[in-house]
């Protein structure tokens, strides 16, 4: 195999084809279109099974219709589009069949913008359906690693019987890079046991999210509890990047970690020493590194492209045990190496101790930089 | 010694569970199931058939079938069958709504799959009222007709007029057998089933579509005994839902079943 310089939309489309997925089915939405235009010329052709429906809504119940035959299915969507499949997203959650759904995240709430966003990191890292389940959440930080992640995606969502969702900033949907696809795989032909598939030579399958009886749904938590366990266990996913002598850990995910890689090799040109953890997988999140991690670094900066949710959880983990600060861009603002280079030596000249909400002060910041903008 | 030979000329479909429903006394549900598991047995469809139940009284349709079945979110029965038949074509889906379920929060989903021609069978169970959740005002409701949430009878200038599924469906290109039938005695009970029949067998043939709209009573929140409740279908539902063919492809029309 070799490189191509390959646009995001496109090659986590092409990855999911050649990861086997039997069916998109799924609505245009910015900036994640081009995923379900590829789908539609490459699909086809292949004797696979393609619906652009009706609305999100519609999309997210054709996949979880297909998701009960066992089959490999998926969507790609952008923020509202994945409001909109929340209602779909619990059904399957509750019904315990595996589906991938990817977002492009844009900026918001309501209709927003179309620029990159991280926006979405609540509703997808917490659930965003209703309902006691726990989504599998990957972040991939380039085309690369999207391509990586769909193609895992598509495994844990299996393994698990679960709903993987897969998402980006629409910086990673639209931008393009060189990127190594990986080969066909080849299709399974074994049906689940669990599968509708017409209940020849056996008893009938039921696929249902309904427990009316209270004690029944609490057993189905349950197991869904003790799955998610098990997934907190054995698939967190992080990448580091000069961590071992850092006095400044910067904590990113996706654009803004890569981004934040960028300014962390700028401050060591400059004697700072600052190291990167970025999240792979959001949920389940890299708790245990980061306490190890807060027992070496001084001080940690946050970046995000939101109002600082992984904030809420970082902090959470941390406890107080070290000062923590947070810088964020919202809207759909991209943040640029300089900015967060600009925080990473504020903060390593920083001595006072931590505020209660690290927020507090980079509103202030954040008013004073827009308006020295215009 | 005298031998007698007896031959069974009535008996549970294969395609039926051998269980009690949860039905009201009264309820056509009962029957309009065993409408569909007979036709089901009867054209060897059972261990191929994957069905799609609603949100409604008939949420657990699929206690009462003997196949493989999914349980859908409400509205959503129609998209959930195109993902089951867009990966499984050559088996045989089909989904069981009622009015709440199809003409109203999933009046998109019904549309759209007729639109696109979806090799499905739909049974849409009109009964012009919500009847698991207690009584509310359906899309169907009569004009007038008194429900919870429509007590003073349902009022056309705020509430708006019924709205006829059979006949907005066989505008669509995509149909391909779009009927409305009832189930308010035998000999109407007889002409649903042929319905339901021929619903399967365009299906079968590949043909597009397919939709038989079933007129039923709800004693329970009409508040009407059971023979009452069959005689509202047939004196008041029947002049609001006329009865008949409103789309037959060719190819159906001359089968004989």
């Amino acid at each position: 195999m070799v490189k191509e310089f390959l646009k995001g939309n496109h090659a986590f489309a092409e990855a999911a084809i050649r990861a086997g997925v039997e069916a998109f089915y799924g609505y245009p939405i910015t900036p994640s279109t081009e995923f379900l235009e590829h789908m539609a010329r490459r699909l086809p052709s292949l004797g696979r099974a393609f619906v652009q429906a009706e609305s999100e809504v519609a999309a997210i119940n054709m996949v979880y219709g297909a998701a009960c035959t066992g089959k490999r299915v998926m969507t790609a969507s952008s923020s509202p589009g994945v409001s909109l499949m929340m209602e779909g997203i619990s059904y399957i959650a509750g019904t315990e069949v595996p589906a991938v759904i990817v977002n492009i995240m844009r900026g918001g709430p309501g209709l927003g913008n179309i620029a990159p966003s991280q926006g979405d990191y609540y509703q997808m890292v917490k659930g965003g359906g209703h309902g006691d389940y726990f989504p599998i959440v990957l972040a991939p930080a380039s085309v690369q690693e999207g391509i990586d992640s769909i193609a895992l995606a598509f495994d844990l969502a299996e393994k698990y019987r679960s709903i993987v969702h897969v998402i980006v900033d629409g910086n990673m949907g639209q931008m393009m890079e060189p990127a190594e696809l990986p080969p066909m795989r080849e299709i399974p032909k074994e049906v689940p046991d669990w599968a509708v598939a017409g209940a020849k030579g056996r008893d009938a399958n039921i696929l249902t999210s309904i427990y009316i009886a209270p004690e029944d749904e609490e057993v189905t938590n349950l197991r869904l509890l003790k799955r998610w366990k098990e997934i907190e266990k054995n698939e967190v996913l992080f990448d580091e990047y000069l961590v071992d002598d850092a006095e400044i850990l910067v904590i990113g995910f996706g654009t803004a970690g890569r981004v934040a890689s960028s300014a962390i090799r700028d401050a060591r040109e400059e004697g700072i020493k600052a190291g990167l953890l970025r999240p792979i997988t959001l949920a389940p999140f890299p708790s245990q590194r980061l306490v190890e991690l807060t027992k070496q670094v001084k001080r940690i900066l946050v970046v995000e492209m939101n109002s600082g949710m992984m904030l809420d959880d970082i902090m959470k983990i941390v406890q107080g045990e070290i000062p923590i600060e947070f810088y964020g861009r919202m809207g759909g603002v991209t943040p640029l190496p300089d900015e967060i280079l600009g925080e990473i030596k504020r903060v390593a000249a920083n001595k006072e101790p931590g505020a209660e909400d690290p927020r507090d002060e980079w509103i202030s910041r954040l008013e004073q930089l827009i308006s020295g903008e215009k | 010694m005298v031998s007698t030979t007896a031959e069974v000329i009535y008996q549970r479909p294969e395609s039926f569970t051998d269980v009690h429903t949860h039905y009201c006394p009264g309820c056509t549900h009962g029957t309009a199931h065993r409408l569909v598991a007979e036709v089901i047995d009867e054209m060897g469809l059972r261990e191929k058939t994957i069905g799609v139940a609603p949100v409604g009284c008939s949420v657990f349709a699929y206690n009462y079938f003997n196949m493989d079945f999914v349980e859908a979110a409400h509205g959503r029965a129609p998209a959930m069958a195109t993902g089951i038949k867009r990966v499984l074509p050559d088996n045989t889906v089909f989904t069981y709504q009622g009015d709440g379920d199809l003409a109203s929060i999933g009046m998109a989903e019904i549309m759209h799959a007729a639109i696109r021609g979806e090799n499905i069978t739909v049974i849409f169970i009109n009964n012009a009222i919500y009847g698991m959740t207690g009584g509310q005002m359906a899309p169907t409701t009569l004009p007038g007709m008194k429900t919870t949430s429509s007590p003073f009878g349902r009022d056309v200038e705020t509430a708006g007029h019924p709205v006829r599924m059979a006949e907005i469906l066989s505008t669509i290109d995509g149909s391909s057998y779009i009927v409305r039938r009832s189930l308010h005695n035998a000999a109407n009970i007889r002409k649903s089933k042929k319905a339901i029949r021929l619903a399967f067998e365009a299906q079968e043939r590949g043909l597009g579509f397919s939709m038989v709209e079933l007129l039923s009573s709800c004693p329970t929140n009409w508040k009407l005994t059971a023979q009452e409740a069959l005689d509202f279908v047939s004196d008041e539902m029947v002049p609001v839902f006329p009865l008949g063919d409103y789309k037959v492809s060719p190819t159906l029309a001359s089968l004989k079943v």
